[in-house]
């Protein structure tokens, strides 16, 4: 008998029906992988079983009972636990405040932390609960959300996307836990679009498209090809780079040190390396081991010791950005809403953010719409941006076409280094592809192409030379051929290799 | 020159009550992620509602009661406007403390110039005749001992209930507190009326107690310290205490240089306790990394629910 069924769940938003008729169900102990790509309503589904939505029409039965919980409170009360996506975590409390927030009748605090250490040396999970959650790495905060599911005894234990900040290691310590669980009786519900770790860990997966269930499978039968080809419903195209000679040394980075303004910040210590043209540069680590600062100190939004950022024998690590753009490094930050685009303004004002000067799109202190609007066009066209206008808000296109906004907006002004944090973040595989290819374009033309990205499969895939950021230094970048994944993974977790 | 410190020590205690009940009430209001800048104006509405009310009924409590509901009322109206109607907060407050200055003048037309009932002190036996002790500690009224007991509670609260701990971490990070089916809005709205309530205290304390008649304005900036001392106390209940009696203590000692004629103009002596707001607002907030590790996460920002 299965734990729990899905019946004809429909869930629509103005515009988009998000889920459409989507049944499947769940064993009591099945690990069950749910695909698809952003977008494809895996959240909204989730959502549903978790309470936060409402669905339109349909039934959910769980453990024999019908199921229609009207907040998160209810359906933890019926056995179902979610670790989230982005963490639901607060960082100015502490481990056990933050696990008592997620309970129902949480137990007096000094009960609560002796539990928490029971779990959590139970399961491999080391965690203190007197510590702050701001104070913790990644991996520790999701510990934090998984302990606080524990400790609830859940039927249903459901995951979304828990390894996208994990380094392989700590995946598998994660995966322990879960078999572990598993082998207790307790119900998974996976979301991930890791067809690797799915092939390893679920025994079944639904994959949704468009909202709709458009296939299940056993994932240990399939390929990770077969499967990403299911989610996206067309064939799948592998990013190539002409060729591999480098040229001469475009950027380096001497002893580049930055304090984090960020009381959870990481600092920047003594960080250096050579880009040379024609190179692409993974740099990989996990979020919060200084990629930010990083980003921030080579776009030049935080300065730094002149001497930190070299260009072509100029010493611009005191320069702003405006200047550095103008020498012709420029940046593309992780955050697209907000960061790298302004929310509410249209596309064509969006590029003057970055293009002003660059592309001479003002003169004596006036805007030159037609020619912004020129540039927007052609940022449109070549980088195949689906909107129906640039005259439309950047924050009206989706995840994937602002990316590919934002890169091109970039690529197009023809830069001589180009740094990009998390270039396919939250992107669909058909975007992410082309995006990728840009870069390698790029890069084949004869510029150096910086990517951080915490995507160890996307570094691999476009890399020549690879680093690691962990707690704010750099290991040396080395040829990315012959890396293994177990070595970047010691070098995510510090170990010197 | 004639300063005792002991009755400087003792008006300084009640020079102070006023803007520590107020920044109590904010301080609420912070922790749980909204910035309200009307501050001032609630007082003032307190201050005027408590005089009329106490004048007609003759009863101070009856002041108090009155003066506190005007103040959550008027705190009422920025919740609809800031959590349901998702306008921005500052320019909400600013607005409602021009609009609370504007409406206690109207109130306040006929109430100029006439006394309210006094107020009692609280009865300590004995210990009121001790030297030193007694008149600094133990001849106060009752809304002296009322808002250090305040502000007890609230640190209790905050610190050891379970009430606290999600009123902390709605302010610290709403969307995880809604993902964890936590109210959100019912949740601020509720704090933002307790603020309104102690201000309105505040407010009725200056028309009531310290001062005690109704002045148009009278709250003089009041409304403002209280704000700056939140900020000053890093969002810690027992350091408004002292920041509220550094403050109080500035206006008194110019008062009281005032008195003695020294040898400054009135107009910088006037000033001081502004000033050193702003300079204790500058040093507090200097090093960027301390002061937003303190302050709760999400201060200020509007949340709007998703789904």
């Amino acid at each position: 008998m299965s734990l729990i069924a899905l019946n004809g769940l429909t869930k629509a938003y103005p515009g988009v029906v998000a889920n459409d008729d989507v049944s499947f169900d769940i064993d009591r102990g099945e690990v069950h992988a749910l695909l698809g790509e952003n977008g494809a309503g895996k959240s909204t589904l989730v959502k549903m079983i978790y309470g936060l939505v409402k669905p339109d029409s349909g039934t959910m039965v769980f453990d024999g009972e019908d199921f229609a919980p009207a907040e998160p409170r209810a359906a933890r009360i019926a056995g179902v636990a979610m670790v989230f996506q982005h963490f639901s975590l607060f960082e100015a409390l502490n481990v056990a405040e933050n696990i008592a927030l997620g309970m129902e009748n949480p137990p007096k605090p000094r009960v609560l932390s002796e539990q928490i250490r029971e779990v959590s040396s139970k399961y491999g999970l080391t965690l203190d609960p007197d510590r702050l959650v701001g104070d913790l790495s990644v991996g520790e905060r999701q510990r934090v959300e998984i302990i606080r599911c524990l400790l609830q005894d859940p039927k249903l234990l459901i995951m979304d996307e828990p390894t996208s900040v994990l380094t392989p290691q700590e995946v598998e310590v994660l995966f322990e836990t879960l078999r572990r669980l598993r082998d207790e009786g307790t119900s998974i519900l996976y979301i991930s679009h890791k067809l690797e770790e799915i092939k390893a860990l679920c025994e079944r997966a639904t994959i949704l498209r468009h909202g709709k269930v458009v296939g299940t499978c056993i994932p240990k039968n399939e390929t990770a090809k077969s499967m990403a080809e299911m989610m996206v419903g067309a064939k799948l195209k592998t990013p190539k780079k002409s060729k591999t000679t480098f040229g001469k040394t475009l950027l380096a980075a001497k002893d580049l040190s930055l304090k984090s303004v960020d009381p959870f910040g990481t600092s920047l210590k003594n960080i250096n390396f050579k880009l040379r043209a024609g190179e692409v540069m993974g740099i990989a680590g996990v979020a919060g081991n200084g990629q930010d600062e990083l980003m921030l100190a080579l776009s030049g939004e935080a300065l730094t010791d002149a001497e930190g950022i070299q260009m072509d024998s100029v010493w611009v690590g005191a320069d702003g950005p405006t200047e550095r753009r103008l020498r012709g490094l420029l940046t593309a930050p992780e955050e697209r809403l907000g960061h790298a685009a302004a929310p509410d303004m249209s596309l064509t004002e969006n590029t003057l953010l970055s293009g002003f000067y660059r592309q001479k799109l003002g003169r004596r202190g006036f805007v030159n719409f037609e020619g912004a609007t020129a540039f927007a066009q052609k940022v449109v066209e070549e980088f195949d941006v689906r909107t129906p206008s640039v005259r439309n808000a950047a924050k009206s296109l989706s995840g994937g076409n602002l990316q590919k906004f934002v890169v091109g907006r970039e690529v197009l002004q023809e830069p001589t280094v180009f740094v990009v944090n998390q270039p396919t973040w939250g992107v669909d595989a058909a975007a992410a592809a082309a995006i990728r290819q840009s870069l390698l374009e790029l890069a084949s033309g004869g510029a150096g192409v910086i990517v951080i990205s915490q995507d160890l499969d996307e570094l691999m895939e476009i890399s020549d030379t690879f680093a690691v950021l962990s707690e704010g230094e750099m290991s040396e970048p080395r040829p990315a051929k012959g890396v293994s994944v177990e070595e970047i993974g010691l070098m995510m977790g510090g170990t010197k290799v | 020159m004639d300063i005792s410190i002991v009755s400087l020590v003792a008006t300084l205690i009640v020079a102070a009550t006023p803007i520590l009940l107020a920044a109590t009430g904010e301080l609420i209001v912070e922790k749980a992620g909204v910035l309200n800048l009307g501050v001032e104006g609630m007082m003032i509405i307190g201050a005027i509602c408590g005089f009329i009310a106490a004048v007609n009924t003759s009863s101070p409590l009856m002041g108090f009661v009155a003066a506190a509901a005007a103040g959550a009322a008027l705190s009422f109206l920025f919740a609809i406007l800031t959590q349901y109607l998702l306008a921005n907060q500052v320019a909400s407050g600013l607005a409602l403390t021009l609009f609370g200055l504007g409406l206690a003048a109207l109130l306040g037309h006929s109430y100029a110039g006439i006394k309210p009932p006094s107020s009692p002190k609280m009865e300590w036996g004995g210990l009121a005749d001790l030297p030193v002790v007694g008149p600094i500690l133990f001849n106060h009224d009752l809304m002296v001992y009322f808002s250090i007991l305040l502000v007890i509670a609230v640190w209790v609260f905050l610190k050891f209930t379970r009430g606290g701990l999600i009123l902390r971490a709605v302010g610290e990070n709403h969307d995880a507190a809604h993902a964890l089916g936590y109210k959100v809005v019912r949740i601020r709205v509720l704090a933002i009326m307790f603020g309104g309530a102690c201000a309105g205290l505040g407010g009725a304390y200056l028309s009531l107690i310290r001062v005690p008649q109704w002045t148009e304005g009278m709250t003089a900036g009041a409304g403002w310290i209280a704000l700056a001392i939140v900020v000053f106390a890093s969002w810690k209940p027992w350091r408004l205490i002292l920041g509220a009696y550094l403050f109080g203590g500035v206006t008194i000692l110019q008062l009281n240089l005032q008195a003695n004629g020294v040898d400054i103009p009135v107009s910088y002596l006037s000033m001081a306790p502004y000033l050193v707001t702003i300079i204790v607002l500058v040093i507090m907030s200097a090093d960027r990394a301390r002061a937003s590790l303190n302050a709760p996460a999400s201060l200020g920002k509007i949340f709007n629910a998703s789904h």
